[in-house]
């Protein structure tokens, strides 16, 4: 399943998607920055609840393919201009973190 | 030995290519400002992609680079940040002028930090840092001095 794919579904809304077609090959749910840096795969999307701007530079560096962004929270100020940039993809989802993961698992 | 060097800028940071020897890559943290950092790790990620350095040697230079990166920024009101491509491996210095490491056994322990609240909510501040720099390194060197600062050298090899 690609990123646009996924932001298309119930419940999953694009914040940005400069890189539309990347596949999502897996999941990973974290929100203490080191550890996910350390443990986040490439082409994983990364369900958080984090919204400030260095989870676009830990995405960069995990390479994933989308951050979600779980339990409706909303991006920093300039996070979605720095996500543009750097193309890492941003989705939002209403969905408690473990029900996202569920619903991600089911898709992809 | 004969040796050509340029230097190309591009924003904080330096390239310095000396022939048959290294290439390196210079960085002035800054200290100012959290959100900003990562910038020298972002960048060097993407040069050494460019530079077609295996994919795996890659992800552990930038994430031991971003957490002293991190480090350097919480403790050390910034620093600078040198990496050196070798054939086989690659070299990341840090250096900064902060408080330096009153006890360096403690600082290694998973879990220990002296970072503030403001820090945490913000996600770092676990005492995951130094531990990463060394789980994803072959080899660290920490050399600090109270109040003078800290330099580590870290190696990934490939």
């Amino acid at each position: 399943m690609t990123v646009k794919q996924l932001s298309e579904q119930s419940g999953f809304s694009a914040v940005c998607l400069p890189e539309p077609d990347r596949e999502i090959s897996g999941g990973y749910c974290g929100d203490l920055l080191s550890w996910v840096m350390g443990r986040a795969k490439a082409d994983q999307a990364w369900i958080t609840i984090m919204t400030n701007m260095n989870i676009a530079a830990v995405a960069t560096l995990c390479d994933v393919s989308a951050i979600i962004l779980s339990e409706g929270v909303q991006p920093d100020d300039g996070v979605k201009e720095a996500a543009e940039a750097r193309g890492i993809n941003i989705i939002s989802t209403e969905l408690p973190t473990f029900e996202a993961a569920k619903q991600l698992a089911r898709l992809i | 030995m004969k040796r050509a060097v340029c230097f190309i800028r591009a924003g904080s940071s330096e390239t310095e290519f000396i022939m048959s020897e290294s290439l390196r890559f210079h960085f002035d943290v800054n200290g100012q400002s959290f959100t900003s950092a990562g910038q020298a790790s972002v960048q060097v990620k993407k040069n050494l992609r460019e530079l077609g350095i295996p994919a795996e040697a890659i992800r552990r230079v930038s994430i031991a680079m971003y957490e002293g990166e991190i480090n350097m920024v919480i403790h050390a009101h910034g620093g600078e940040a040198d990496v050196i491509v070798y054939e086989d491996r690659i070299v990341i210095i840090l250096n900064d002028h902060g408080p330096g490491i009153p006890n360096i056994e403690l600082a290694m322990k998973e879990g220990y930090s002296t970072a503030p609240d403001n820090i945490r909510s913000l996600g770092f501040g676990a005492g995951m840092g130094l531990p990463n720099m060394k789980r994803y390194t072959d080899d660290m060197k920490i050399e600090t001095e109270l109040g003078k600062g800290t330099c580590i050298t870290m190696t990934v090899k490939f």
